[in-house]
């Protein structure tokens, strides 16, 4: 039973270590920064969940004690990661790219970033 | 029930913070109870100015599916995207932006769809339009669009206008 047990947690671990491989493979490989943006949210979320599963799983039924606070990692991580990846993005937005080359942001014209570009061009004030 | 809406002015966000003051103490002891029970009181009292219209969950079922289903999904597509970097050729992948046009109207909705379309891999949102009716999405490999577009839609806009709206 024991060895069922083990070879469970090492197959967790055995996959959050190849997703995180992966997704920091995906790094080297993808060209473009956008794609890169790709690869981090691989690693945060089966990477980083296996690791979180395979100590859930070693602490209930190994160790005979239910520990939980593995899920606040993962509630942690689906809080900040997103937050992160929109600042990124946003800052990739604001440098790299002009709105003719962003689809369509329909009745609103202009994407947020773009936008807030445009009302900082208010006459300058900084001569006086 | 006044009185008890002044002492638990966010009684969602007193159970979470009890919550996860139990779970981060990590002995089940009455203790911990006790004192998460008392910062889950005193917290939400605090920064009531900072909730001004906080949102109804309607559907609390769609809740728990929406989960689910969103879990399923990070399965799916973390396989997907592993195929993707490893098998196909830089050249052969198509990178594309995506516009969503959101029904979505509540900040807190827009905010978890956000979220949910960058921890599902392979999509990333990047911002949002002017006023906030469009989300921008960019995609690691997208030959055809509109049927990503259509996925967020149907899969994850249509549960969250159920619980939130």
């Amino acid at each position: 039973m024991t060895f069922i047990i083990e070879l469970l947690i090492a197959f967790f671990l055995i996959m959050s270590g190849i997703f995180g491989f992966v997704g920091s493979f995906g790094m080297i490989k993808l060209k473009d920064p956008m794609s890169r943006l790709h690869a981090p949210t691989k690693a945060t979320t089966l990477g980083v969940g296996g690791v979180l599963l395979a100590s859930i799983t070693h602490s209930v039924l190994l160790e005979g004690k239910l520990s939980l606070h593995e899920l606040l990692i993962t509630l942690f991580l689906f809080l900040t990661a997103p937050i992160t990846a929109l600042f990124i993005a946003k800052w990739h937005i604001h440098r790299h790219e002009k709105p003719q080359d962003l689809p369509d942001a329909g009745e609103d014209e202009l994407w947020a970033t773009h936008a807030v570009e445009q009302v900082e061009n208010v006459p300058d004030h900084s001569a006086n | 029930m006044k009185l008890l809406h002044r002492i638990f002015p966010h009684p969602h966000l007193t159970f979470l913070l009890t919550f996860v003051w139990v779970l981060l103490a990590n002995n089940g002891s009455l203790n911990s109870l006790v004192f998460g029970l008392i910062l889950g009181i005193i917290i939400p009292f605090i920064t009531q100015p900072y909730w001004p219209d906080r949102p109804k969950l309607r559907n609390w079922p769609m809740v728990v599916e929406y989960m689910l289903v969103v879990l399923w999904d990070i399965v799916v597509a973390n396989v997907t995207v592993a195929r993707i970097i490893l098998f196909k050729r830089d050249a052969d992948r198509q990178p594309n932006w995506i516009c969503v046009p959101l029904e979505l109207r509540t900040p807190e909705a827009i905010t978890v769809l956000a979220g949910t379309i960058t921890m599902t891999p392979g999509t990333v949102s990047c911002d949002l339009s002017a006023q906030g009716h469009n989300l921008l999405v960019h995609c690691l490999d997208a030959p055809n669009p509109e049927e990503v577009r259509d996925q967020i839609k149907q899969r994850y806009e249509r549960r969250l206008k159920e619980i939130f709206e």
